[in-house]
């Protein structure tokens, strides 16, 4: 089983419009939506939800009215603002101490620190994730609740499920559609995955986004390709960026035009391989024949399937039990 | 006042928005500042081009542990939430990519084994483009949390009539440190199912924090009307349209300011600014020069 993550640093240069046509070409594949702080791959999907689980990343401080006593002691451990003594007035004070859950980081600290045991300290839902089926397949995806944190761990739970559907029906190919930039929840969908493909796009603003992108994936020591959208927008950019692509040896797979098709396809709720015969389409089709011979090539690599384990693996969350 | 530009969606065009206002505000003389708050993927200097004359590192504490004084307790191991230290028999490990330098293990220490040292997750850099006045942060490749920095950099805005922040995509945490503190802020979208999808994800974050907030649509044209109804069906204002324009794609393809590479565009930037400033304190608005806010004020009545 292998794993390509479709990531692009800058956002809106695509991955998703790629990452649904891929799924249109892929003989069999385990579909992820990993951007799930704007998950859009459903919107081409259309999936049938088969299975729903309520996602917990952490647990949140909150102050019991009735027991707390105003020490004041929990605001001045917190160091993320959180703690406040404007809450309402119970027997013992006029003000008590209150919790703002946006901006609590869930590090506990405050509780454990309460001598008058007024601080509870809970496992929160701060999203959900679900198991679908789409003409494609079977697709993982997740939505992150509004204002919560914590988005790398619902990534690493959505992947880890991806990878468990894949070896249980025998599905070789594990598509994820990353989100943008390089920070936390782009760390947790790259890790240990086996094919990196970066969606760049021929802009100033493309070119130096790549650039810190690739640096990403080699700091993970992952393989990188690059595919071009929207490549006769600026033709000096996008020689450019071929230029990175050789220089830094990141094989360029394909060049996609600048075509309205690919948002009119979106609003039709099809991909574009399904929506059109030539044109972008074509070239999308090019680039999933590099794509999937790199993925080949893995396979007949002297390593065989060996794969890393992923972030989440790494992380002994399970390991307490509190 | 100030401003937040922000989308669900990446590449909606939020620098694009956030560069060329700045550089209408500065053209009209007053005191702004552009602040790049997506230090993942900053991009507002490529359009802004600004003189850095400061620059410093930003980091976030994380635990030292001295072994000499360790009695392997495990107490700084069991008040962690994020598993960035582990005790064990004889050896005590800190994993500083996971840390969240809330103190919890120094202060649970009994033997006071822990002391914390900074360690640098991204640089911030404060300059000035012409008359504006530029901040942004660039996080270290490899850091995984980002709010830390954003909050350095909203530190080091210089007092300005307006401050405008740039936010990354998404609608976590990143984000809502960005915009936190805002007087107001603006949501891009474009009018296609992604962007209608993700706008309603950035409604109810920014409801979420009680901002208040208005939609411009980019890229009009180019899909379909849903964004139009949704806003006329929620009561959420529209505060300005671009147009799906080859020409404004391709200048910012190029790092061109849209208001400064293609004039024709100024006067739909200098009313999206009258209107923002009727949200902010009534001085802001006395000071708008009349013409562009009958300007707005005509266009509102349109719609």
């Amino acid at each position: 089983m292998r794993e390509l993550v479709v990531i692009s640093g800058k956002g809106g240069t695509g991955k998703t419009s790629i990452v649904g046509a891929f799924a249109s070409l892929a003989k069999r594949t385990v579909l992820v939506d990993c951007d799930v702080d704007a998950p859009d791959l459903a919107l081409i999907m259309k999936p049938y939800t088969l299975h729903r689980e309520n996602f917990s990343g952490g647990s949140k401080a909150h102050i019991r009215r009735t027991k707390c006593t105003a020490c004041g002691t929990c605001m001045d451990v917190c160091r993320f603002g959180a703690i406040t003594n404007d809450g309402p007035a119970n027997e013992m004070v006029k003000w008590t101490y209150r919790v703002d859950p946006i901006r609590c980081e869930g590090c506990g600290v405050c509780s454990h620190f309460c001598s008058a045991g007024a601080l509870s300290f809970l496992p929160v839902t701060n999203g959900e994730w679900y198991v679908s089926s789409t003409r494609f397949g079977p697709m993982v995806h997740a939505k992150l609740g509004v204002a919560q944190e914590n988005s790398g761990k619902l990534v690493n739970v959505v992947r880890s499920e991806a990878r468990k559907i894949a070896v249980e029906e025998d599905i070789d190919l594990v598509l994820v559609d990353g989100p943008p930039g390089i920070g936390c929840p782009v760390i947790a969908s790259i890790t240990g995955a086996d094919l990196v493909l970066v969606v760049t796009e021929p802009t100033l603003s493309g070119l130096h986004d790549l650039s810190r992108v690739t640096d990403l994936t080699k700091h993970f020591g992952i393989k990188t390709m690059l595919l071009i959208n929207k490549w006769d927008l600026n033709r000096e950019i996008a020689s450019e960026l071929e230029i990175f692509g050789q220089q830094r040896n990141v094989q360029i797979v394909g060049k996609v035009t600048y075509d309205k098709a690919m948002t009119k396809a979106q609003i039709s709720e099809k991909t574009i391989v399904e929506y059109q015969k030539d044109g972008a389409a074509a070239e999308v089709k090019r680039a999933w024949r590099e794509v999937s011979t790199a993925i080949d090539d893995l396979n007949s690599s002297p390593l065989g399937d060996l794969t890393l384990p992923i972030l989440g693996k790494m992380e002994p969350a399970e390991r307490k039990t509190r | 006042m100030r401003i937040a530009v922000a989308s669900g969606k990446g590449g909606t065009g939020k620098t694009t928005l956030a560069t060329s206002l700045a550089w209408v505000v500065a053209q009209n003389g007053r005191t702004i500042a552009y602040v790049d708050c997506d230090v993942e993927e900053p991009n507002g200097h490529l359009f802004l081009r600004p003189e850095i004359s400061e620059e410093r590192p930003i980091g976030k504490t994380i635990p030292y542990v001295d072994l000499a004084k360790c009695i392997f307790c495990d107490k700084c191991e069991e008040i962690c939430q994020f598993n960035a230290i582990a005790c064990f028999a004889k050896q005590v490990l800190v994993y500083p990519e996971l840390c969240h330098a809330c103190g919890g293990c120094r202060l649970v220490c009994p033997t006071a084994a822990i002391s914390e040292k900074l360690r640098e997750t991204g640089i911030l850099q404060v300059g000035r483009a012409g008359g504006v006045r530029f901040v942004h942060g660039i996080l270290k490749v490899g850091e995984p949390l980002s709010p830390p920095l954003i909050t350095a950099v909203k530190s080091a805005v210089p007092e300005s009539d307006l401050e405008i922040i740039d936010a990354p995509p998404g609608t976590s945490c990143p984000v809502i440190e960005s915009i936190r503190g805002s007087d107001y802020v603006l949501l891009v979208t474009e009018p296609t199912p992604f962007g209608l999808n993700d706008l309603t994800l950035a409604v109810e974050m920014v409801k979420a924090l009680k901002l208040p907030f208005g939609v411009v649509i980019n890229r009009a044209g180019v899909g379909v009307d849903n964004v139009l109804v949704y806003c006329q069906e929620n009561r959420i204002e529209i505060l300005a349209e671009i147009p799906d324009d080859r020409k404004i794609a391709e200048a910012y393809s190029s790092g061109n300011l849209i208001c400064e590479s293609l004039p024709e565009y100024r006067p739909l930037f200098e009313s999206l600014l009258a209107r923002i400033y009727l949200h902010g304190p009534t001085d802001l608005v006395g000071r708008v020069s009349t013409q562009f806010t009958q300007g707005s004020v005509e266009q509102g009545s349109k719609r």
